[in-house]
């Protein structure tokens, strides 16, 4: 058949999280990593700088090689926040709990499990991330005990 | 370079819905500072305006804003630094002065936060944060300060009753305040009794009486350069430090969880150019959209060491009577938090107590006065010192 083709749009990244603000990144791989069941970071080729959330390019040494790895090990429960209200979209899922977990050479913020009641949550717990798949074909992470 | 002093200030009654125009209520602000430092529109060579334009239908408001204060064919322009954008406005403002570009600047902040439909409101209130990486987890503003609240509290062992201490003096002074939006007064067992609203979960450990009120509202500062400054007919107010910092948006790029890095830079460059100490400050404004905020302030500005912030409330130093009054005007958590206008209202407060005409709220004989003023969560800090001749 003729014709000019669409270009593609690769807006993987749309489907991140129970709603999506924005589709379109240079770190859509993000996202298949998800799929696979993989929460993952960047690592700079060139000067080694360790980054989550990932980023394509380096502020440090202003490279844009990037390598992928992937959040392993138990990260620390820095605080965590369980909301009573949510914004537009988030409704239906209150109350839900969004925390920070800190991995040491970086940190990575979410929401904690909501299997895990709040009173059993303290600072400094250690704690997993886990990739998580949401209704309507959508990916997520959340954040389970050690 | 000149000095610069504070020479008009003005603020709107802070109010659920403003029943205008933002055109008109940025009037309001713009028309007290007039008549506060007799100054006419021809007066001002240059205007700032300030406001968070996601509440804003028009595009651009600096063209209609000037336009309607009569401030045409004087250059405007917009500044945006969140819940800051008016303090950024003043600091500004400072530089074009002290540079010798302009000789009188007037900075008009203003929110009409009605402006858009409340289900409008719950979708900004979703993209208030890197929408990226943290909002499609579904975060709100009050949250993220709650995360410091419980932070605060594993550190130091700060408690609940210590943040109810902190909304119950701001009402004190909410009830003296006539522009304030919330002028009733809180009590501490309304914070601790579970059938009362003000105790009603926002986010833990939140409660509803630790969470200031949105409002409508606008303010206005001119500030001028010395020689015109002595002209004019209220004792100047000198600008004597101005101090500015960010932070990364993304929580999980920051260290501090005690307290806000951005507040503590500025703080530490407005100390430094006005060649004074935080035990030289009289009285102070700081930013308390959650109560939380407010105590990490006493420590960020360095009036209380770190972790020690609640001993200031518990001992009532930060009343009007204490050591250091901090936001006797009834802050944010009362007063109200028309976000592009609260950094016009603190340096206003300010103004007026050093210059003795802060009426009910008078502390005595202040010479230095401190506004803190902070954008998002810590986003973007602004530290603004004053002092009299």
């Amino acid at each position: 058949m003729a014709g000019k083709r669409e270009p593609e749009v690769d807006d993987r990244f749309r489907r991140f999280g129970t709603v999506g603000f924005t589709g379109i990144t240079r770190v859509n791989d993000f996202i298949t990593h998800l799929e696979e069941g993989r929460v993952a970071g960047t690592r700079c080729a060139a000067c080694g700088k360790v980054f989550f959330p990932p980023r394509a390019d380096c502020m440090a040494c202003l490279s844009s090689r990037m390598i992928w790895f992937p959040v392993e090990g138990q990260g620390r429960l820095v605080s965590w926040s369980r909301l009573a209200f949510g914004p537009a979209g988030f409704q239906e899922e209150v109350p839900y709990t969004i925390a920070l977990l800190d991995y040491g050479e970086f940190k990575v913020f979410g929401r904690i499990d909501r299997s895990l009641p709040e009173e059993e949550l303290a600072v400094g717990l250690a704690m997993t991330v886990r990739a998580e798949r949401l209704a309507g074909d959508r990916l997520s992470y959340v954040f389970v005990k050690a | 370079m000149r000095r610069v002093a504070v020479v008009g200030v003005g603020q709107s009654e802070f109010v659920r819905a403003y029943p205008g125009s933002i055109r008109e209520l940025a009037f309001e602000g713009f028309r007290e500072a007039m008549q506060d430092g007799g100054l006419t529109p021809a007066d001002i060579d240059a205007s700032i305006v300030c406001s968070a334009p996601e509440y804003d239908r028009q595009r651009s408001p600096a063209g209609v804003i000037a336009e309607y204060l009569g401030l045409n064919p004087q250059p405007t322009f917009h500044v945006e630094t969140l819940c800051s954008s008016s303090t950024s406005g003043v600091r500004l403002a400072w530089s074009l002065i002290a540079a010798g570009l302009h000789d009188v600047v007037a900075v008009i902040g203003f929110q009409k936060m009605s402006e858009i439909s409340s289900a409008e409101s719950q979708e900004r209130m979703g993209r208030g944060a890197d929408i990226q990486w943290e909002s499609p987890f579904g975060t709100m503003m009050p949250a993220y300060y709650a995360m410091y609240a419980r932070a605060h509290m594993a550190a130091y062992g700060t408690t609940l009753e210590d943040l109810a201490l902190i909304r119950v003096k701001s009402s004190v002074y909410g009830k003296l305040n006539e522009k304030a939006v919330y002028r009733k007064e809180v009590t501490l067992p309304q914070l601790s009794d579970p059938q009362d609203r003000m105790a009603g979960p926002v986010a833990s450990p939140l409660r509803v009486g630790d969470c200031c009120a949105n409002a409508d509202g606008s303010s206005c500062i001119v500030l001028a350069a010395e020689d015109k400054a002595r002209a004019f007919r209220k004792k100047p107010v000198w600008v004597l430090g101005a101090g500015a910092a960010s932070a990364p948006v993304n929580l999980a790029g920051r260290d501090l969880f005690t307290g806000l890095s951005a507040a503590r830079e500025a703080a530490r460059q407005a100390y430094r150019m006005a060649g004074v100490g935080p035990g030289e400050i009289d009285v102070a404004e700081v930013h308390d959209c959650f109560t939380i905020a407010e105590l990490m302030a006493y420590e960020d500005l360095g009036f209380a060491a770190p972790g020690e912030g609640r001993e200031l409330i518990r001992s009532r130093a930060t009343y009007r009577e204490g050591k250091i009054p901090v936001n006797v005007d009834g802050g944010l958590l009362s007063k109200g938090h028309p976000i592009g206008a609260t950094g016009g209202s603190q340096v206003r407060t300010i103004v007026l107590q050093l210059r003795g005409e802060a009426g009910p709220m008078q502390v005595k004989d202040p010479r230095i006065g401190l506004v803190h003023n902070i954008g998002g969560v810590g986003l973007y800090g602004n530290v603004l010192i004053f002092g009299t001749d």
